[in-house]
């Protein structure tokens, strides 16, 4: 049965070396692996007119001192083109969750500019600061689920927010669910699912719009090295259809071995920002890419079924 | 108008999955309301009664035995002639009228005849059931006087009404600005007596109706903050997942004007039962329940709902303004 199914999937794919590993991830997230929306396998063309566009995030010697003197960030300057895939790696309290709370305005910098898409957000009026966040997601690290609705309605209520139809709603919050591997578990509410279920529930929330930007605040942090490969899979899903996912963590083994951009923070200052040159090629395909993980990060795909 | 809908259902639907919270306030607001309910009217006849009190104390300015002019003479209605009226004419009483009533501070001036006076004694002797003195008075004779009930605007003016009618005259006696007056009757140390009593009852009222209300203003607004610092980080992931302030306050105020609601009419039904059992009962019997002072049920009922439901939706949605600071 399990070699039927997997025989469909290699079928499916491209060639695909691994495939011993992928049945045993299938075991795991069937429905993960199964989900195979249009939008994740196109690879979007529109990536290279964007580099045209200004780039999706940009800081411009950005400092943030809270009240008492605590300096969290001092000069930062970055930029985050459209499609990157960017890590922001460091210390706890070296300022890697002040510099994504700027971000989405969550706290103004004392000094400096955030553009999100070439618009600085420090002039933009209050009214319109949750326009700017309906076109970021975000997921963090507890999950910041609303406990009274479940699986479903947690995904329709950022659709709900920007006034979408109830078609509409019905179009794509199956798609997101799809995506993160919960389809199977819509009337769950948030406190009837494991750890990394309501990390991909938040995943898919922050997904829902398909937004450009997304902004992981330590998104497996609470979870065991098996489960936060789901969940970088998924995130790996979501920057191939076109979306840039900044990734805020201090996990450097996942770091080192996911092989993408690190901006490494220490004491409120950009300590290295290491590019491109370790990129894997394009066409690494999100199976092929937790394969690898797995197999580096030396991460048995069998594990007790609990 | 689908957003009005959606309001509506998730603010029920908040209420539904989280019923303790909910309760509390309703139960809070039907406490406050009965509270309210019970107060309202026992101030509005406390408050109508002084005030009747108040009013009926003046000046009774007894005029000499022989003016016999009647009411219905003094109108210009009788026949007018000074005969009739034993002497004095109805024009000299008349210009009487007038002079009294052009003493500043002065509500009310008005004319009891000889007869008049009878009557009204003889009413309240029947009233006490001793209608037998009324009968030993001899045949066509009336020894009561005529009389000008004098009303000042305010009971504190009442001395300064008396010392106008009776301004102190060449040997520094009082003397009457009449020649028909003989006597003036005042119940002056009743007059400061209930003078004092009803303004201390007054100002009892009003401080412990204050204090009543700023204490269930205070109750109702606790309770509506504890049930929403309860659901602040919930307002933290809508804020994140970019709703605006509104999207966020509305079902939070739906819920507070359902909590309202439901918490009033439960208070209503109270006060409507106690009313059918208790009060109305009564209201037979007790002269000072069944006053024409306090407001209609219906319109109490009306007046207690739109402020429960007002009070604890706005209560909501500027309790929510702490959470909404961006």
């Amino acid at each position: 049965m399990a070699d039927a199914d997997a025989g469909r999937l290699g079928g499916a794919t491209r060639t695909d070396p691994l495939a011993h590993n992928f049945r045993m991830a299938r075991r795991q997230t069937p429905e993960l692996l199964r989900a195979r929306p249009a939008k994740s396998q196109r690879r979007p063309d529109h990536l290279t007119e964007q580099r045209a566009r200004p780039p999706i995030v940009e800081m411009r010697r950005v400092t943030k001192a809270y009240p008492g003197g605590h300096v969290a960030l001092e000069h930062v300057s970055l930029r985050v083109d459209r499609g990157e895939f960017v890590f922001l790696v460091g210390p706890t309290g070296c300022g890697k969750t002040t510099l994504i709370k700027t971000l989405i305005r969550e706290l103004q910098p004392t000094e400096g500019e955030v553009l999100i898409a070439g618009r600085d957000i420090g002039s933009l009026p209050d009214k319109k600061v949750p326009q700017l966040r309906r076109r970021i997601g975000t997921v963090f690290q507890d999950y910041k689920l609303l406990p009274s609705r479940n699986v479903y309605d947690n995904v329709a209520y950022a659709l709900q927010v920007i006034g979408a139809s109830r078609s509409e709603i019905r179009a794509k919050v199956p798609d997101a669910l799809r995506l993160v591997g919960l389809a199977d578990k819509v009337k769950n509410f948030p406190d009837q699912l494991s750890g990394g279920e309501q990390q991909r529930l938040s995943v898919a929330r922050a997904f829902v719009n398909h937004p450009p930007l997304l902004l992981a605040d330590e998104p497996t942090g609470n979870l065991d090295p098996n489960t936060s490969i789901g969940i970088m899979q998924v995130l790996y899903r979501i920057n191939r259809t076109g979306t840039t996912v900044l990734v805020v963590t201090h996990d450097r083994e996942m770091v080192d071995k996911m092989r993408r951009r690190v901006i490494a923070l220490d004491q409120g200052r950009i300590v290295r920002d290491q590019a491109a040159g370790t990129y894997t090629p394009d066409d690494e395909s999100t199976r092929e890419f937790a394969a690898r993980l797995r197999d580096e990060m030396g991460v048995d795909g069998e594990r007790p079924s609990y | 108008m689908g957003r009005v809908f959606f309001f509506i259902r998730e603010g029920v639907r908040a209420l539904r999955r989280s019923a303790a919270p909910g309760l509390a306030s309703i139960v809070t607001v039907c406490l406050t309301v009965l509270l309210l309910g019970v107060l309202i009217p026992v101030l509005q006849t406390t408050n109508g009664k002084t005030n009747d009190v108040r009013n009926q104390v003046g000046l009774r300015v007894f005029l000499n035995p022989d003016v016999q002019v009647t009411q219905a003479q003094l109108n210009g209605t009788g026949p007018p002639t000074a005969a009739s009226s034993g002497g004095i004419p109805p024009a000299d009483v008349k210009a009487l009228e007038i002079k009294l009533a052009a003493i500043p501070h002065v509500k009310a001036v008005q004319y009891v005849d000889k007869n008049q006076a009878l009557s009204i004694l003889s009413d309240r002797l029947k009233a006490e059931n001793r209608a037998d003195i009324t009968a030993q008075l001899p045949g066509s004779h009336n020894p009561l006087p005529a009389s000008f009930n004098v009303t000042p605007d305010d009971l504190s003016n009442l001395s300064a009404v008396r010392s106008a009618i009776t301004p102190p005259g060449a040997n520094g006696q009082p003397t009457p600005i009449s020649p028909l007056i003989s006597d003036i009757g005042d119940s002056r140390d009743d007059a400061s007596k209930i003078s004092g009593a009803t303004t201390a009852i007054r100002w009892v009222l009003a401080v412990v109706s204050a204090l009543l209300l700023v204490a269930s203003l205070l109750l109702v607004g606790n309770t509506i903050r504890l049930s929403i610092y309860a659901r602040r980080r919930e307002v933290e992931v809508m804020r994140l997942v970019g709703a605006t302030n509104w999207f966020i306050r509305w079902p939070f105020m739906v819920e507070g004007l359902v909590c309202g609601m439901v918490g009033a009419a439960i208070a209503i039904g109270f006060l409507f039962l106690g009313k059918q059992v208790i009060v109305d009962p009564l209201a037979n019997n007790f002269n000072l329940i069944n006053s024409g002072h306090t407001i209609g049920f219906a319109n109490l009922a009306l007046v207690l709902l739109c402020v429960a439901m007002g009070v604890s939706a706005l209560g909501s949605g500027l309790t929510l303004r702490r959470f909404l600071r961006i």
